[in-house]
């Protein structure tokens, strides 16, 4: 795949660790010299996949969440949230806007559609532990990237 | 995360501040609420201005407080939202229940 840079985080899914994911993925993402706007994007679709986790995939008891990032020389960022929770049921329904299983909680069933409009391609997939494999990217406009290899790389 | 709110000349202003997302939904649906249930006034303003992030957690609280809003016959408008979350609620058809103001 050729990816320049890759990171693995994994974390218990606390709810607080929402702001952690979203921010330590679009840390890594500067080193592409994104616009503002390309990172918020980012940032905001990581924030669904992860709080998806939160929320659905470990309803009961804590579990944990893995974000794996990597980094393109053509400045693409492939991004992955797995979780190994309850899965979903019905995959297609999940995606559909508006759709949710926790109406009674205020919730507006946007996570994937706001992720398809954030992201250039979103995934999903059941992982062979029965959880829940989000696979999304982007490709950054033209802009020159920083700099990766350093002189000791 | 924060909420905070004046009223003047009859309309509430709440101003979220921080960030808006599943482990701060609670907090914010809570201090709206308790601003809603105190304070008199014929309008809100929910002003965005500080707001330095929101995914679609977001959109349930406003939802939520919209529907409180609706069964009292209190309009209820958004503004200053950020780039990002003015894309959210184009998305999600926001602004025909909550306008949009400047």
């Amino acid at each position: 795949m050729n990816y320049i840079n890759e990171m693995t985080l994994q974390f218990d899914s606390h709810s607080i660790n929402e702001g952690f994911a979203r921010s330590a993925v679009a840390a890594f993402c500067v080193q592409l010299n994104p616009t503002l706007d390309e990172i918020t994007d980012i940032k905001t679709a990581v924030s669904e996949a992860v709080t998806n986790c939160v929320v659905h995939a470990y309803p009961k008891s804590k579990g944990k969440i893995t974000v794996w990032v990597g980094l393109k020389k053509t400045r693409e960022i492939d991004i992955k949230v797995i979780d190994n929770g309850v899965g979903i049921a019905d995959l297609q329904r999940a995606r559909e806007p508006f759709f949710t299983t926790k109406p009674d909680e205020e919730r507006a069933g946007m996570g994937f559609t706001v992720m398809e409009s954030f992201m250039d391609t979103v995934n999903l997939e059941r992982n062979e532990n029965g959880g829940i494999v989000v696979e999304m990217s982007k490709s950054l406009g033209r802009r020159k990237a920083m700099a990766v290899g350093g002189e000791n790389d | 995360m924060q909420v905070n709110a004046k009223v003047y000349m009859d309309t509430l202003y709440l101003s979220i501040a921080g960030e808006l997302d599943e482990h701060t939904a609670h907090y914010a649906r809570s201090a709206m609420d308790n601003q809603l249930d105190s304070a008199e006034f014929k309008q809100v303003i929910i002003d965005l201005s500080k707001l330095d992030f929101m995914d679609s957690t977001g959109i349930g609280v406003l939802i939520g407080r919209y529907k409180k809003l609706k069964q009292r016959n209190t309009p209820v408008f958004i503004s200053n939202p950020s780039a990002q979350a003015d894309k959210i609620f184009k998305m999600t058809a926001l602004y025909d229940v909550m306008p949009k103001i400047n």
